[in-house]
């Protein structure tokens, strides 16, 4: 087999990413990589460990990713998501807070959760991320790879900025998770998608949060490094639950038509591009209590009055073979110049066929049908609606 | 003669004057599973390392290269709507049949203690 499209030895880290590796006191031996407080779990489970924006992660399990993608639809799917950067902020902060993301922080509930990003003053996004009121703080869980930079932005604009230490992170998601979960710890049944919440485990604190990253119904889970093995196996006992590595993390968000930081948004998108509008509250808007105020607010109000001139938009090719990042969609089956590129293709376990993400002129109805260039050839995609697979949250 | 191995993780199987391809399990199980299949047209004409197949699977895209010169005469046409047999049976799922140019053409290539040596 060649190897001039990645090959089979490489092809474990691939359409995932893989970052620089960090300082940490968790550096794992001679690779570089940070492990996580799951490592030794994650490799007695065999766990495929490649490689994730610093991190030494499980790519997948000996299960596969295509069964790991669709038993996580069917059952629950465990996630060891402890890259993940976990900050706190003071409540005071949400003044400040409001001051970097075009989000509506002030008026965010005790106990619930909100998606926002960090925009520049281009308009563009610095990163996604969860921000969640717990009374006396606002606990945000950034992306790994941004995570450096985000601290350092918050630190430059906000005193009293605590990176969490000492913490991993969970995410249990699937239909069988709320009973998994609320076995461990009754009432997590109760929570609705948003909640967010403090449980007691074995004398420790958990922060549970209902929401995910897969389209399911779910939790993620922030639990203190002393008990997290012990928990994660406390669910992984349950016939229900099985772990799940990045891999189908990946293709599950796909399907969920949820965005990857880096591929599906980055500086040079806007929240309007990417489709994100509904993360921005009223009050953040054009004649709302506190509108702009936020990097890149001219831009983003703007598009927002006005439509923006390229969304991002979901794809499904004809035929099975995928489209992946970087290929570059037509117009037509031949001549014209790329009206967009892929930023995230691959295929979708549960719809059973090929899937993407592009940036596409916005006037370009659902139902079009635009040409996707591989290996030389223009093969037809038709333009739909996200998510590919539809979402079951608990509202 | 038996099955042969090439360094590009074909399987090669002498049938008569024919070689039928596939790839081994070791390739299977680093691919992971596939999802996608292509084969090249029945009465293509290749040269040895000329790109053939393409496979993909969930987690990225791999060529199969003509393991030796000869002429496309046969392809696994259930192959495109059943890839995932690639993972349920490397051996025994089959993608081509060449027909070599050259009678001696297996010469040369790894037996199967060759080649599990090779994957170490």
């Amino acid at each position: 087999m060649g190897t001039d499209r990645g090959g089979i030895e490489r092809a474990a880290a691939r359409g995932i990413g893989a970052g620089e590796p960090a300082e940490g006191d968790d550096m794992a031996g001679d690779t570089g990589l940070r492990r996580t407080p799951l490592y030794d779990l994650h490799v007695e489970l065999g766990g495929k460990m490649v490689p994730f924006a610093g991190w030494d992660m499980p790519v997948q399990y000996p299960m596969g990713v295509l069964k790991e993608h669709l038993h996580t639809r069917a059952e629950a799917g465990l996630f060891d998501v402890s890259h993940m950067g976990q900050v706190i902020l003071p409540i005071s902060a949400v003044a400040a807070l409001e001051a970097l993301v075009p989000v509506d922080i002030a008026g965010l509930g005790l106990n619930r959760q909100r998606y926002a990003m960090f925009t520049n003053d281009q308009g563009g996004i610095l990163d996604d991320l969860m921000v969640t009121n717990r009374g006396d703080h606002l606990f945000l869980v950034v992306n790994a790879a941004c995570a450096e930079a985000d601290i350092a932005h918050l630190k430059a604009h906000i005193a009293d900025v605590t990176v969490v230490e000492g913490r991993g992170l969970l995410a249990l998601q699937g239909p069988a998770a709320e009973a998994a979960l609320d076995q461990l710890l009754p009432g997590a049944a109760a929570m609705r998608f948003m909640d967010s919440a403090t449980f007691l485990w074995k004398d420790q604190d958990l922060w549970v949060s209902r929401s995910g990253y897969t389209g399911e119904d779910g939790y993620e889970i922030s639990v203190p490094d002393p008990v997290i093995a012990d928990f994660a196996r406390a669910l992984l006992a349950q016939e229900a639950v099985a772990p799940i590595g990045l891999g189908a993390r990946d293709s599950l968000r796909l399907e969920a038509g949820l965005c990857l930081y880096g591929h599906d948004i980055d500086t040079a998108t806007s929240p309007v591009e990417a489709g994100l509008t509904w993360a921005i509250q009223k009050a953040r808007r054009e004649g709302g209590a506190r509108a702009g105020g936020f990097p890149g607010a001219e831009r983003i109000l703007r598009e927002l009055a006005e439509g923006p001139a390229r969304k991002r938009m979901g794809l499904r090719p004809e035929g099975r073979a995928p489209m992946r990042e970087g290929v570059e969609i037509f117009a037509k089956a031949e001549g014209g110049a790329p009206i967009g590129t892929v930023t995230s293709g691959g295929f979708g376990p549960s719809i059973e066929g090929p899937m993407a993400m592009a940036y596409l002129p916005a006037d370009l109805p659902d139902g079009t049908t635009v040409y996707g260039e591989i290996r030389g050839k223009r093969l037809p995609a038709r333009i739909v609606p996200l998510p590919f697979h539809p979402t079951r949250y608990k509202r | 003669m038996t099955i042969r191995y090439t360094e590009d993780h074909e399987w090669l199987r002498p049938e008569g004057d024919l070689v039928t391809v596939g790839i081994t399990e070791h390739a299977s199980e680093q691919l992971g599973d596939v999802v996608f299949i292509e084969l090249p047209e029945v009465g293509r004409t290749v040269e040895k390392g000329e790109e053939v197949c393409v496979i993909e699977s969930v987690k990225a895209a791999s060529d199969i290269l003509a393991p030796l010169a000869g002429e496309i005469v046969a392809v696994n046409e259930d192959l495109p709507d059943s890839p995932g047999a690639v993972n349920e049976d490397a051996l025994g799922t089959w993608f081509f049949k060449i027909k070599p140019t050259e009678a001696a053409a297996l010469e040369g290539f790894m037996d199967e203690a060759a080649y599990t040596d090779f994957i170490g």
